[in-house]
């Protein structure tokens, strides 16, 4: 594992192998092997882009579910996860610590959707006792990146 | 009356700094690149941003001590033995100021008068020269070379020290070259010190910007060096808090106590707010100084790379945030350079003669820019050197 590698790559996965390179100060084959090493071992699990939707005028809502669920003997939370996070209509999926079991991250194109999504498929696997569906209203932050954020330069041109 | 009469002559006498026009050129330009500011891109983190919004939401307005706050001073004496192995009592030792800038004048002016000589080793930070003639004292310069890394060195100091030298100013890691100074490099020059009367102003601003392993060594490090020299340090650089103007100077207290004294009638103290930041700042974000330098490094290292490719000589720079390239193979002096690459490339880089004289023929390039505006702004530099080959 390379941590400073994943650093930059978790900031910015668009910059060349041989960009990276010279940033930690290692060869190019290097870094293009500590990558697929990492990628092999499941440690960089892929790349995807940062968008806010908003702007794309994509038609796509999201909603955070809080599942409870009945765990099952020997097999704990893990196979009740297993069938609802194979949905593609699951984004994310946690096994949460507190007043519920399952964080559940959902996206559709649009609150009907999601909902019946939720009525005809979460709530009806087995081992499932109750949901309750929260619509994303605004995104503000996400993955550490603000959204919105003004990326202009207001150093003032200084004599030092 | 004729009030430009009334000026000063030895105020009058001081030229502004040659940098200001390049500023003026890229004002309204569009999509221009600027590598010649010297502050960190980074804002202030947020818990010390948190400390200082809480102070004002407390209601803590009022002056804090001529010093500052005890529990800063106390704060910074933590910080300077825990980083820098230098130890200093909070109470007689150390007065906050505003900004390094500050302390740099304050120490310049309690310890020369009239005739008295400073040696000021060049390239270096502007003010050095600028506050010296203020004081009435002669700055002298000593023209670093390149091929020593621009680190200064026994036989150089030696040349020119008279009967009337009586401070030597030392700004390590530097600006605007990026060197740095290590034990080795002091050994030779403590050794010629400790017979003479000088004193030492070591400016360390720049102090946690240093790489590849190299830490920071201060010249107060050396036992028979410590009493005599003043060492000014702040939060500007390695706390991206340059707008909050927090700086301090340690050192021995009859010295302290001098420069307390002109603090006192002409600023009174730092400002309270951002003195509550910087009590949070050096308790509390060690981890965020440690990833942001680890950010210039990657960036140093794109960079020197950049430069080097490009075919410049560029020594590579271990401390602080600029690179100091070697331009002559373009045939252009260092201010033609600077100027047709901002016509013609938007970019702005700094010319090193604005330095010194020992800098004409380099220029300085700030790196505490985004990864992608720094790799647009090698891109765009190649591209206009390519008409010099």
């Amino acid at each position: 594992m390379d941590r400073e590698i994943l650093n930059i790559l978790s900031k910015n996965s668009r910059l060349s192998n041989k960009q990276i390179a010279v940033m930690v100060d290692k060869s190019e084959q290097y870094v293009t092997e500590k990558i697929k090493e990492m990628e092999e071992k499941n440690v960089l699990l892929g790349y995807p882009a940062l968008i806010d939707i908003e702007k794309t005028e994509v038609d796509i809502v999201t909603a955070y579910i809080e599942v409870k669920v009945t765990p099952q003997r020997d097999r704990g939370f893990d196979e009740v996860s297993e069938r609802i996070y194979q949905f593609p209509q699951v984004i994310s999926c946690s096994l949460m610590s507190g007043g519920y079991d399952l964080f559940v991250t959902v996206e559709g194109k649009s609150m009907k959707d999601v909902a019946l999504f939720v009525a005809e498929k979460l709530a009806t696997v087995d081992s499932v006792i109750s949901t309750s569906t929260h619509f994303v209203l605004k995104k503000y932050k996400e993955n550490g990146v603000i959204f919105n954020k003004k990326h202009k330069d207001n150093r003032e041109a200084v004599v030092l | 009356m004729n009030v430009k009469k009334m000026i000063a002559p030895h105020v009058e006498a001081v030229p502004f700094s040659g940098i200001r026009k390049y500023f003026d050129l890229i004002y309204d330009m569009k999509g221009a690149i600027s590598l010649g500011i010297g502050e960190p891109d980074f804002v202030t983190p947020y818990n010390i941003r948190e400390a200082g919004i809480y102070s004002l939401e407390k209601g803590y307005t009022h002056y804090s001590a001529n010093a500052g706050f005890i529990e800063l001073r106390q704060e910074i004496c933590n910080y300077m033995q825990r980083r820098f192995d230098l130890s200093y009592g909070p109470e007689k030792e150390v007065i906050v100021t505003v900004g390094g800038s500050e302390a740099i004048d304050l120490a310049i002016r309690a310890i020369v008068s009239k005739g008295d000589e400073v040696i000021i080793p060049e390239p270096s930070f502007v003010a050095y020269k600028g506050c010296t003639l203020f004081s009435g004292a002669v700055p002298v310069p000593i023209n670093l070379k390149a091929e020593n890394e621009f680190r200064l060195t026994r036989e150089e100091l030696e040349k020119v020290v008279t009967e009337k030298t009586k401070l030597l100013i030392l700004g390590y890691p530097n600006n605007p070259t990026g060197a740095i100074m290590e034990y080795e490099d002091y050994v030779e020059i403590v050794d010629f010190l400790k017979s003479k009367d000088i004193m030492i102003i070591s400016d360390e601003l720049y102090a946690e910007l240093t790489y590849s392993g190299k830490n920071h060594v201060s010249i107060a490090n050396f036992e028979e060096m410590k009493d005599r020299t003043i060492v000014v340090n702040g939060l500007s650089k390695a706390y991206a808090m340059t707008g909050w103007r927090i700086g301090y100077a340690c050192g021995n207290k009859y010295i302290i106590e001098q420069m307390k004294k002109i603090h006192q009638y002409a600023i009174m103290c730092a400002p309270t707010t951002a003195q509550y930041a910087a009590i949070e700042a050096l308790k509390n974000a060690d981890d965020e100084v440690k990833e942001m330098t680890t950010e210039y490094n990657q960036r140093r290292r794109v960079v020197v790379d950049g430069f080097r490719k490009i075919g410049f000589d560029c020594f590579e720079p271990l401390g602080a945030f600029y690179v100091f390239p070697d331009i002559r193979k373009t045939g252009l002096s260092s201010d033609q350079f600077c100027e047709d690459l901002l016509k013609e490339e938007k970019v702005l880089v700094i010319p090193g003669g604005a330095f010194g004289e020992c800098g004409e023929g380099f220029v300085r390039a700030t790196y505490a820019n985004s990864m992608e505006n720094l790799i647009e702004a090698m891109n765009r530099i190649e591209r206009f050197v390519q008409q010099f080959k």
